[in-house]
Parts: structure tokens; C-alpha cells; sequence
């Protein structure tokens, strides 16, 4: 593992938490009937947002996932418009039009979360392919989870960036089920990294609790993608500490399994481990950026809740673009 | 974009439709570098019917960007393009196929625009031809526009003549939306004469193609030059049918219809599609809904029966309108 400095190891610190923080308050306020829907947690998946994220300007694009407020917060979204969409606010990134399943920040070069399983991963192949057509250095990157490695659209967009070498970077979070279905039953294969054999692209499989892991593995993509080396996918492992939505009676998974691999993949207390023996921050440090992101927190809440509520009269303004 | 009126043309030059439609590509691809056209057998093959010919030596494989058979990537690759900054014209080889292709087509590209809140455009051109007449059978031949009607967020083309398919898919291109541009297989080598250089038709423009005073014909798609040819012989005897080329199914000219049926007091529609669900359904009812007390008789619609489009040629011609029958159905209605 190459070295993280310290400015880096605060930085990643700083955005998991910062997810970790908007998920735990989201689940509140769905809790207090506050939110409409549904919402899918990325409490446990931290590491990988950072951890790819850091890599990223403003200019390289993602796609993301219906459990997507932790690509959004990484990719550098406002979590007061972010709180505000999910409380259906005409101040919200997408006007309450959208809800949590379809934040996108277009001038943060997110192109969406998307409540099709699979639904990103020929979004950003095709953002690449501007990159390409344009002749910029920009990259995408699809973040997507186990279950869309079996869509047909994984495959299709796969084998197009692969022989175009587009600059992507599919990222897969194997958070260990689609849905209620565990990876063994989905997969004939051990290892999933191995299907990008099958396309002519390097795989890589990562630990994706370990933010310098993904980091690490992230970065080599990314250049390589920036450089016109063409594409490269990344299977992150990783585990959702909440079920598939909030409120799902997780029938599918033994009690004593939630309770233990939530403590052995959790994310951000491994960070806080290897920072502190590291000396590269002390807790008392730690905890300030954790008091200050739950401020922050407290502040883009207030400021979403005085939001006035989306007006249904404007709805037909954004089905089509003006001229 | 919004197209401007078509201007005067300076000179036409008779051409097929198929060759309007390359014109119309060429002319926009060497306008704005951001056009490209993406899909299956484009390159050294010239497309499935010939719209591409020529394009490949003109602007190299970038542009006209040849894929493997993939539906669904080729959409959605064209989504995530045309969302970045591009303005892909994705060639869909037949519209039986969008099966393939529906998720990226209705809820990515039609939806992301209004998910996002207005943040995104999604300025693509969705080609692909349908249609019987071919006898290819039920999985080459349906005419599929009420599945895309239905959709909110997308537009819908369907030219009947060479020059407007030459005007209406520049149109298409230069809109903000995604539009999608259904072509009948059997127009691609209908002549006729089309304006040289730069030449636009509004999207949401109906064309009166031919004025008569009995009962207003409302068509699109090749079904206009059935049309055409029923109100030639129902003029023989004595009946003057004005016809009503729709050209732009989304959004719809319901001045142009209404004014039409205003003054005939009779309406026909009449098109490929089965009837049962199709697009003139909705045309029949906006006409009952909005013009009720003009008509001397109910909407009549003339549409394919209710079955897959079967493969020996008197089986396919006997499931679809054919100009005949249009002479019968006029006749009826102004009986």
C-alpha cells in the first residue's frame, strides 16, 4: 500500500464521515415522516465514493446509483440543495421532481443517480465517448452495484469502451446483495474483476472498506483513463449497514451476520484507526471535523426546511427544453 | 433550437427520400462538429437503407461511429453524449428493435431533463423506420409511434416526403430534445423534388397537402401517399377530400387539424398502426373533444387490424389499409 499523506487522509476522513452524517440524518428524518419514498442508505459503502471520488475534478463526469447520496456528497454536492430535494423543495437539485433516487448536479459533472439498476453505466460510457469525440482529457465514472453486473447494459457498454478505449472507469460496489439476493446466487464466478477479461480491459478487485485501497486502485484508473489508455473495472467489496431501503425487514439476512460485518466493514472507523496510528491526526482532531460536519449538517437542514415547497404549476417547464 | 419557417428555396433537386435524409445529416455534420451519427452498418455499408452512403469517406469513423449490435448501449451511450455536450443521431436499424433499447429511451432520455429539475437537455435524434411491405414479418415490420407518444418528454416525427424528411430532420437535430424520427421502409425510394442546401421544417407543423372541402384525411408516414392517391379517386367521383399530413405526431398541430375539420365537418384518420390503442385514437377524441359541434358525423378511424404483420405478401397487404379501402372509408363517411 502506498503512503497517504496527510492532507489527503483528512480530506477522505472528512467526505466519509460527511456521508456517513447525511445518511444518518436522512434515516431521521424519513423516520419523522419527512421524506417521501424511499431511501437507500450508503451507510458502510463510504470508502468508495471518497476513495474514487478524490480522484475527480469538476469537469470529469459520474454517473451513480439509486443508493447515490454518497457519490453526490464525494463528487462535491451542496447537502443543503441535497436535503432540500429530499424534502420535495423547490430550492432541491432537482425542484422535488427527482427525490433521493435521482439527484444529479450537473455543474458538479454528476450525472445522476438513477433508479434502474444498470441504467448509468451507458450514460457515462457515453459521457466518455464526448471526451474522446471532444478530445479532452475528461473521464467518467460509473459507480454501480452487484446486481447491475448482470444487466445487460454492463455488458453492452463495457465491450463499447473497450474497443473504442473510452476514458471510463466502471466502478462496482459489491455490497454483497442485489437487492434481497446474495452474490453467491448471482454469481458462477468467484471473482467478479475476472469479467473484464472477458472484455479486454484490466480488472481489479479491491478491499472496499480500506478508503486507501480504493484510492490507490482508483488512482491508477483514472490516470490511465485521463493518459487514452481506455477503460479499466473496479470491483470494491464492500457491505450496506442498513438493508436494501430503509425499512427493509432484511428476511434475507441472519441477525448476528448484520451485527458482525457491520463492525468488520465499517469504513470510517478503520480510517480513524489507521490515521491515528499513522499520527497522521490525533482523535481530539478527528473529532473537531466530526463536530464540524455534524454543524454543517444542522445548518443545511434548517436551511432546506425554510425552502418553499416545489410548485406543481411550473412541473410542465421542465419536460421539454425551451429553444 | 427553435426551427425557423422554411424559407424559400432557392433550387430543389429531385431526390429519394433516403438520399434527402443523408443530405440532411451531411449538411448538419459539416455545420456543427458536435453531430455525430452512431449505430449499426453505417460505415463502409451505408446503413440498412442507404441514409449513410457516402458519409464514412466525408467524415471518418469518429463521426460516423459503427457499432457491434448493441441497442441499449448504443441509446445510452448516445444519452450520456448527448447529456455531455454532443448531439448524437443514434440509427436504430428497425423500430421493432427499441425493445432492446426502451429503458435508456424512456426513462433516461425522456425523464432526465424533468428528474433533474430542469438541469440537463438531452438533444438526440433517435432514427429508426418501421412499417409492413417488406415481407419481413412481425419482428421487422410494426409501426410502433404510439409507444412513443405516450412517453412525456419525448417529440416524434414521421415524414411522408423527401423534402420533409430532409427539413424535419434537421429539426430534429437541432432541438433541445430528444426527438425520435420514424422512417417507413417503404418511402426510402419515393422520389420527389427537395430544396438544395440548409432547408428547415418546424417541429409541430401539420402540412395540408391537398385542400378539399367534404372531409378532412388526417395521415402520416407513407399512409399520406395512400391518401393521396384515395382523394385522387374519390375526386374522380365527386368528393373532395383534403388531406392533412400530421408530420409531427409530439407536439401535435391541433389548429391545423381542427381547422381543417372546422370546414369539412367530416374527419378520417388513417393509419398502419393497429388501431386498437394507436395514435389516432387520440386524434379522433382531441377532434370530439374540441370540435364536437362542427361535425356532421362521428371521428372515423381506418387502422392495421389486430394481429402480428404475417409474412406471405396478400396476408400483409390484407392487415393494413390500402387505398381502396381509404375510397371506402371516405365514402361512408360523407354518405
Amino acid at each position: 500500500m502506498t503512503a497517504i499523506d496527510r492532507e489527503t487522509a483528512i480530506e477522505l476522513y472528512r467526505v466519509m464521515r460527511t456521508i456517513r452524517a447525511f445518511e444518518e440524518r436522512a434515516v431521521q428524518l424519513f423516520g419523522e415522516n419527512k421524506i417521501w419514498g424511499t431511501i437507500h442508505s450508503y451507510a458502510g459503502e463510504e470508502a468508495i465514493a471518497a476513495g474514487v471520488c478524490a480522484h475527480l475534478r469538476d469537469d470529469d463526469w459520474i454517473t451513480s446509483t439509486h443508493r447515490g447520496h454518497g457519490h453526490c456528497i464525494a463528487k462535491g454536492a451542496d447537502l443543503g440543495k441535497m436535503f432540500a430535494e429530499l424534502l420535495g423543495r423547490e430550492t432541491g437539485y432537482c425542484r422535488g421532481r427527482g427525490g433521493s433516487m435521482h439527484i444529479a448536479d450537473t455543474s458538479k459533472g454528476n450525472l445522476g443517480a438513477n433508479g434502474i439498476v444498470g441504467g448509468g453505466i451507458p450514460i457515462a460510457t457515453g459521457a466518455a465517448l464526448t471526451a474522446k469525440q471532444l478530445g479532452t482529457d475528461q473521464v467518467a465514472v460509473s459507480f454501480f452495484g452487484d446486481g447491475a453486473v448482470n444487466q445487460g447494459t454492463f455488458h453492452e457498454s463495457l465491450n463499447l469502451a473497450a474497443i473504442w478505449k473510452l476514458p471510463a472507469v466502471y466502478v462496482c460496489e459489491n455490497n454483497q446483495y442485489a437487492e434481497s439476493l446474495p452474490v453467491k446466487r448471482a454469481f458462477a464466478v468467484e471473482d467478479i474483476a475476472k469479467r473484464a477479461e472477458g472484455y479486454g480491459m484490466p480488472g481489479v478487485h479491491v478491499d472496499g472498506r480500506d478508503v486507501r485501497a480504493v484510492h490507490a486502485a482508483a488512482g491508477e484508473a483514472v490516470a490511465r483513463a485521463r493518459a487514452g489508455k481506455g477503460p479499466t473495472f473496479i470491483v470494491a467489496d464492500s457491505y450496506r449497514h442498513e438493508g436494501h431501503y430503509y425499512g427493509d425487514p432484511r428476511k434475507y439476512q441472519a441477525k448476528d451476520e448484520i451485527e458482525g460485518w457491520r463492525k468488520q466493514f465499517d469504513p470510517i472507523a478503520d480510517a480513524r484507526a489507521w490515521i491515528t496510528a499513522e499520527k497522521l491526526a490525533s482523535a481530539a482532531d478527528l473529532d473537531a471535523i466530526d463536530r464540524e460536519i455534524a454543524a454543517e449538517i444542522d445548518r443545511s437542514v434548517s436551511w432546506a426546511d425554510q425552502g418553499p415547497l416545489a410548485s406543481p404549476i411550473k412541473l410542465p417547464e421542465d419536460v421539454y427544453a425551451g429553444d | 433550437m427553435q426551427a425557423t419557417e422554411a424559407r424559400a428555396p432557392v433550387a430543389t433537386r429531385e431526390m429519394f427520400y433516403n438520399e434527402a435524409l443523408g443530405d440532411a445529416l451531411r449538411l448538419e455534420m459539416e455545420r456543427d462538429p458536435r453531430v455525430i451519427v452512431i449505430g449499426e452498418d453505417i460505415a463502409e455499408h451505408g446503413g440498412a437503407f442507404q441514409v449513410t452512403a457516402g458519409l464514412l469517406d466525408k467524415f471518418g469513423p469518429t463521426r460516423i461511429r459503427q457499432t457491434p449490435i448493441s441497442e441499449i448501449g448504443i441509446v445510452g451511450a448516445a444519452v450520456g453524449a448527448a447529456l455531455t455536450g454532443l448531439r448524437p443521431v443514434v440509427e436504430l436499424m428497425y423500430v421493432d428493435f427499441a425493445g432492446l433499447a426502451m429503458d435508456q429511451i424512456v426513462n433516461q432520455a425522456a425523464q432526465n431533463r424533468f428528474m433533474f429539475g430542469g438541469q440537463a437537455r438531452v438533444p438526440m435524434v433517435l432514427r429508426t423506420q418501421g412499417g409492413s411491405g417488406r415481407g419481413n414479418a412481425a419482428q421487422h415490420s410494426k409501426s410502433l409511434e404510439a409507444w412513443f407518444a405516450h412517453i412525456a418528454g419525448l417529440k416524434l416525427v414521421m415524414p411522408s416526403t423527401p423534402a420533409d424528411a430532409k427539413g424535419l430532420l434537421t429539426a430534429a437535430i437541432r432541438d433541445e430534445n430528444p426527438v425520435i424520427f420514424l422512417e417507413h421502409k417503404l418511402l426510402y425510394r419515393t422520389k420527389g423534388q427537395v430544396p438544395e442546401g440548409e432547408h428547415l421544417v418546424p417541429l409541430g407543423k401539420a402540412d395540408v397537402k391537398r385542400a378539399g372541402t367534404d372531409l378532412t384525411i388526417v395521415t402520416w408516414s407513407r399512409d399520406l401517399l395512400f391518401s393521396l392517391e384515395a382523394a385522387a379517386k374519390l375526386a374522380d367521383d365527386g368528393v373532395a377530400a383534403e388531406v392533412v399530413d400530421v408530420r409531427t405526431l409530439v407536439p401535435l398541430d391541433r389548429e391545423t387539424i381542427l381547422g381543417s375539420v372546422r370546414k369539412t365537418h367530416r374527419l378520417l384518420v388513417v393509419h398502419e398502426a393497429i388501431k386498437r390503442g394507436g395514435y389516432g385514437a387520440e386524434i379522433a377524441a382531441m377532434v370530439a373533444e374540441e370540435a364536437f359541434d362542427d361535425l356532421d358525423a362521428p371521428p372515423k378511424r381506418l387502422a392495421g387490424l389486430e394481429t402480428p404483420i404475417p409474412y406471405a405478401q396478400h396476408l400483409e397487404l390484407s392487415v393494413v389499409p390500402q387505398v381502396d379501402d381509404i375510397v371506402r372509408a371516405a365514402k361512408e363517411l360523407v354518405a
